[in-house]
């Protein structure tokens, strides 16, 4: 058994037991930092298969920032617990039915007597000097430049729709209203008060 | 010798985790959000492991959009819920029935 073999078996075993923990734990933070475990494990899974670039891209853009704002929106919220458990136990037996008929059929489609190494063998591994980020960068700017940009786009529509929902407006908060600060007459502002001088005695 | 068979039955089985957590979390949008991440998860080892058995690069700059769409989702669904969660004071699924659907 190679290391290679060692490898898989140790990473898939630890993405597969923190997925079921997202799903089965009680409080959602701790679900959120078992859901990271699961990103760094398929991470260690892409490197194995030679997807360098997208494994530290998985790290950086998931771990780094998807997984901290669903951290922080975790933290940010007050939810009751207890009600959003209810009916847990109920849908437990449904749901690992369902499940286990769904891996069921998969993998009798995806399973060794069509995908196994007769079929596809393992391809050789690259050199040292090979560079994954440089092979992506060549067809993802020529032969795929449309959609890069389209998926830009994308981006810019999720930022401008994230800061559109949550932006409000507070009725309470004093805003200046310049219009109203440069059309100020003298009158509006000073009111001269004619006070009678008293004689000291 | 690692067989493309099991990167697959891996994504497979992952992808069948997720979906028992759609089930069994279906008040709490926040599991809901992640489980969906992990299906997308497991739809990614699927495409990066046939562009590796295949050799073509193209699998991995299909992962590369879905990671975009996946993280632009995650914000747009994060910012809903904390709309939500103003104006409701709840994020259970029970609690939105305002549209009666």
């Amino acid at each position: 058994m190679g290391v290679e073999k060692i490898l898989f078996y140790l990473f898939a075993a630890i993405m597969l037991a923190s997925a079921t923990a997202v799903i089965t734990v009680r409080n959602p933070v701790r679900a959120a930092l078992f859901l990271v475990l699961t990103f760094f494990a398929s991470a260690a899974i892409w490197l194995l298969l030679e997807a360098e670039f997208l494994a530290v891209a998985l790290v950086l853009v998931y771990v780094g920032a998807v997984m901290v704002l669903f951290l922080f929106v975790v933290m940010m919220l007050d939810v009751n617990l207890a009600r959003l458990r209810e009916g847990f136990a109920r849908y437990l037996p449904i749901g690992v039915l369902i499940a286990l008929l769904m891996i069921t059929v998969l993998v009798m489609i995806v399973g060794p007597e069509q995908f196994g190494l007769a079929k596809f063998a393992e391809p050789l591994r690259h050199d040292a000097d090979y560079s994954n980020t440089r092979e992506l960068g060549l067809i993802l700017y020529t032969v795929y430049v449309y959609p890069f940009e389209i998926a830009a786009v994308i981006l810019l529509v999720a930022i401008v729709a994230a800061i559109a929902l949550t932006l409000r407006r507070r009725p309470y908060t004093k805003y200046q209203n310049p219009d109203e600060q440069i059309s100020v007459k003298r009158d509006d502002r000073i009111r001269l008060v004619d006070v009678p001088t008293e004689q000291r005695k | 010798m690692i067989a493309l068979s099991d990167y697959l039955i891996l994504a497979a089985i992952l992808f069948g985790i997720s979906i028992a957590g759609i089930f069994l979390n279906r008040k709490n949008v926040i599991i809901l959000l992640m489980a969906i991440e992990l299906m997308l998860l497991a739809v990614n080892l699927n495409f990066i492991a046939f562009s590796r058995y295949l050799g073509d690069t193209a699998g991995q700059v299909f992962v590369f959009f879905i990671l975009t769409v996946a993280a632009a989702e995650a914000a747009i669904g994060l910012a809903i819920l904390v709309v939500l969660f103003r104006n409701k004071r709840t994020i259970n699924v029970d609690d939105l029935n305002q549209m009666k659907g």
